[in-house]
């Protein structure tokens, strides 16, 4: 008998492979975009159901707020919501596309089914230490206390990271620097 | 959070990874392959909460640093495809075969 919790999995899974299948299936960009906005949404709901609250409001906020409008944003400066032509690969690309997706699945189940696998990987890691670590900082904490301590040091080189994309991105798509 | 098992979650990634590997190889529309690379980078990120667990919380801290990163290759990318969009009026990539012998 599957609990709440895993019902409520389900069907957000359902609902992140259909909005998938069809991002990659519809024929015009703003059809995809949209599909893939819903995709995240799923993936956060289940973020949520995996206990990671904060990554998956994150989720919303960055991905499908600020990410998918800038790619809504390119697809309407270019024009391409109408007067698209069907962009979509011949019958032998759609097979070889098949075959690649389920040599993929095949070879991450697996890994992913290695007996193994659920163990806990060190003295300090495991569900109890999670939740005590929970306890103990809260949501945020839990995440933010490791990432200004432990990874400060690839903290400071994403920034350095978001600094040079913004840079860049500005000297890409100006006409005359 | 023990509710559901790893396996379920882990192969929910693989599907959704799978999804936008298929994505690329498919569309030739170079904004709908950025947005299956996304797929990617989200299955990726699936993978590493519902291992976060297990592995200790570092997972979810790199979580951030892949969003982050991804946030970077968007605005760098459509960069990219808004400067060749004014030079071949296309964002198609059976036009982009320059760099292609």
């Amino acid at each position: 008998m599957p609990t709440l919790t895993q019902i409520l999995f389900f069907f957000f899974a359902a609902c992140a492979i259909g909005s998938a299948v069809a991002m990659v299936t519809r024929k015009n960009p703003v059809a995809s975009a949209l599909w893939l906005i819903g995709t995240f949404f799923a993936v956060a709901a289940i973020f949520t159901l995996l206990g990671a609250f904060f990554i998956g409001i994150i989720q919303i906020l960055v991905y499908a707020g600020a990410i998918m409008v800038l790619f809504l944003f390119v697809i309407m400066l270019l024009n391409l919501g109408h007067a698209y032509h069907a962009d979509i690969r011949g019958r032998g690309w759609q097979i070889f596309a098949g075959g690649a997706a389920l040599l993929i699945v095949a070879l991450l189940a697996r890994v992913f089914a290695a007996p193994e696998l659920p163990h806990p990987l060190g003295s300090q890691a495991g569900p109890e230490a999670l939740r005590n670590a929970l306890a103990q900082h809260g949501t945020v904490g839990v995440i933010g206390v490791p990432m200004y301590t432990e990874f400060i040091v690839p903290l400071q080189a994403t920034a350095m990271l978001l600094l040079i994309a913004v840079v860049g991105a500005v000297v890409l798509a100006k006409r005359k620097v | 959070m023990e509710a559901i098992p790893l396996q379920y979650s882990l192969g929910l990634s693989a599907i959704l990874f799978a999804i936008g590997v298929a994505g690329v190889i498919v569309r030739r529309n170079a904004i709908v392959m950025f947005m299956c690379i996304e797929l990617m980078l989200n299955a990726v990120n699936l993978a590493f909460v519902a291992l976060s667990p297990y592995a200790g919380v570092q997972g979810q801290v790199f979580v951030f640093f892949v969003i982050a990163v991804a946030a970077a290759e968007a605005a760098v990318g459509l960069a990219i495809i808004i400067s060749v969009f004014r030079h071949k009026e296309s964002v198609d990539m059976a036009d982009f075969s320059l760099l292609r012998w």
